[in-house]
């Protein structure tokens, strides 16, 4: 029987005991071993026994931001997966990304994207853009103890901020550390592996107020140049037909690019290095 | 030492009923009804804060009338309850049968072993994939669940069987969402009247959401300022009956300002199983 459910098929006590909205917090009371960390993990390092996920790009455009992150999961020398996906919305109005232990990314991920909607659900309002980037950062933070025995698992979230003044600056990034750090990022960053090449490759060519398309188009190139260069990250995958997974956050709403559009933009981008193979 | 009468358990649980039906009779009624495109909740409500109509997961909706503290505590064990069995599980696995289940089983305990009853009835209402596999659930303060999903209409509150009655007159399933809504405000128009004369009820009276069933993920949508005067407005011009201009209402009703939000993203698909069809809605 899962956990929280009284067998005389009343609702318990813990669910009708007002004062929370987090569906974390509530968790804990309720069945506090749902909740990742707060499982014993044997001593040592336990690095490399579960797929890693890769490398995610986000930047904000004068719409919105956009975030991508490519297809591979690895496990030492071997690609675990060429189809993981590890850019997902969080809500209607922010994403996240995770790079690091798939396994507890994923996780993580599912557990944050409850934990959103159930505040939205009791409350009758969204949390803030920055209130979702502290509640994260929590949840990181109490992976403390998995990251420092290699399962370590790091977010990148964006969104775009409902109540900003200006709207062509409410598109925002936040990166985390292991340790729960949570930092607001200025026009692009990225995360795993790959991400030096990537935040390289953006340097480069990335400018302030940028439409959305070309934040797309910027961030496969990214993308392309972080497989370039490191073996963990995968590039368009044209035989099989796997592309990056590309998601946007705007006024309207979050969205993830269609397979055939994110197949487009991947096309188009390795048309361009067929002619000059540094971008 | 103080005389103890004895009272028969017929005459505390007789008690206790009349309690509890004087607090539900005192408060503003809500309606409930299925039309083509999902589940229509209308209530009649002044404030816009402080909902009787609520969201409870994907395709489940909630309804309550009677005080307020106390069915506000239910929805929010409910919202526990299916956020709990969605993330144990999977989100196709939260229904409504287990959450009124779940919901009778509480109310039967509290009346039966508490000294005062919760002075509430609510609704659960859960939209299918095909009309008629809406499923509409009234429970009331002694935890007695009624299935209404073949009638398809719920009434609750204040003179509940009279505003029923209008309902049931003219419910039809396949009903577009402005003739639902239209039949909803005058059956809960019915009642209170000054010498029986019937009520207009203003958009500003009215708290109204449906349960979509073209949606995917979160279905759940208020309808509020000008959607909603313009499906009310439309009532005023048209005459009975008239099913015109139904889809550009429910456009309308679909992008109205909302507190909800548009919870129609992918972010409302458990990333273990990624539905397609959300990939690509905006």
């Amino acid at each position: 029987m899962a956990a929280g459910f009284d067998p005389s098929g009343r609702l318990p006590a813990v669910f009708t005991t007002p004062g929370t909205s987090s569906f974390t917090e509530f968790l804990s009371l309720a069945a506090p071993d749902l909740l990742p960390g707060r499982r014993p993990l044997p001593v040592g390092a336990s690095a490399d026994v579960s797929p890693h996920a890769t490398t995610i790009v986000a930047l904000t455009t004068a719409d919105g931001v956009v975030m991508a992150g490519d297809r591979r999961a690895t496990m030492g020398n071997l690609i675990a997966s060429r189809d993981i996906e590890k850019v997902f919305a969080a809500d209607a109005y922010s994403l996240v990304g995770i790079a690091g232990t798939a396994g507890v990314g994923i996780e993580l991920m599912r557990l944050f994207q409850v934990e959103l909607e159930h505040y939205e659900k009791i409350e009758g309002a969204m949390l803030s853009l920055h209130g979702k980037a502290n509640r994260l950062a929590t949840m990181i933070r109490n992976n403390l103890g998995a990251a420092l025995q290699g399962l370590a698992v790091i977010p990148l979230f964006a969104g775009f901020d409902v109540d900003a003044e200006d709207p062509a600056h409410a598109g925002r990034i936040f990166s985390f550390d292991i340790a729960g750090g949570v930092y607001e990022e200025k026009g692009f960053d990225a995360i795993g592996s790959g991400s030096l090449f990537a935040k390289s490759a953006l340097k480069k060519r990335y400018r302030d107020g940028v439409s959305l398309d070309e934040g797309v188009r910027l961030a496969m190139e990214a993308l392309y140049d972080a497989a370039d260069e490191d073996t963990a990250t995968g590039g368009p995958d044209l035989t099989r037909r796997i592309f990056p997974v590309v998601m946007t956050a705007t006024a309207e709403g979050s969205r993830r690019l269609t397979d055939d559009e994110a197949a487009a933009v991947a096309e188009e981008v390795v048309r361009g290095r067929m002619e000059n193979p540094g971008g | 030492m103080a005389m103890q009468f004895y009272a028969s358990p017929e005459q505390i649980m007789r008690d206790r009923s009349e309690y509890a039906r004087k607090g539900i009779a005192r408060g503003r009624s809500v309606v409930v009804l299925t039309y083509e495109g999902g589940v229509l909740f209308v209530a009649e409500n002044l404030s816009t804060a402080l909902h009787k109509v609520s969201e409870i997961y994907d395709r489940i909706g909630f309804a309550a009338v009677g005080r307020f503290n106390e069915f506000e505590n239910l929805r929010a064990a409910g919202i526990r309850h299916a956020d709990l069995r969605g993330y144990s599980y999977d989100r196709r696995d939260v229904t409504a049968r287990a959450l009124a289940n779940a919901y009778a089983q509480t109310l039967g305990a509290i009346f039966t072993e508490q000294s005062k009853p919760f002075e509430v009835e609510i609704c659960v209402a859960e939209v299918g994939a095909r009309p008629e596999r809406d499923e509409l659930y009234r429970l009331t303060y002694d935890g007695s669940v009624y299935d209404e999903s073949d009638t398809g209409t719920i009434a609750m509150g204040g003179q509940a069987e009279a505003i029923s009655e209008v309902l049931r007159g003219s419910h039809r399933p396949d009903m577009s969402l402005q003739d639902a809504l239209r039949l909803a405000v005058r059956s809960l128009g019915s009642v209170g009247g000054e010498g029986g004369q019937p009520r207009r009820l203003e958009a500003g009276q009215l708290e109204v959401a449906v349960l979509d069933r073209r949606r995917t993920g979160r279905t759940f949508r208020r309808i509020t300022g000008a959607a909603l005067t313009g499906l009310l407005t439309a009532q005023e011009g048209e005459g009975e009956g008239e099913a015109a201009a139904e889809e550009p209402a429910t456009g309308e009703a679909a992008g109205a300002p909302e507190v909800a939000g548009p919870g129609s993203s992918p972010a409302d698909k458990s990333p273990g199983g990624v539905d397609p069809t959300a990939g690509g809605e905006a």
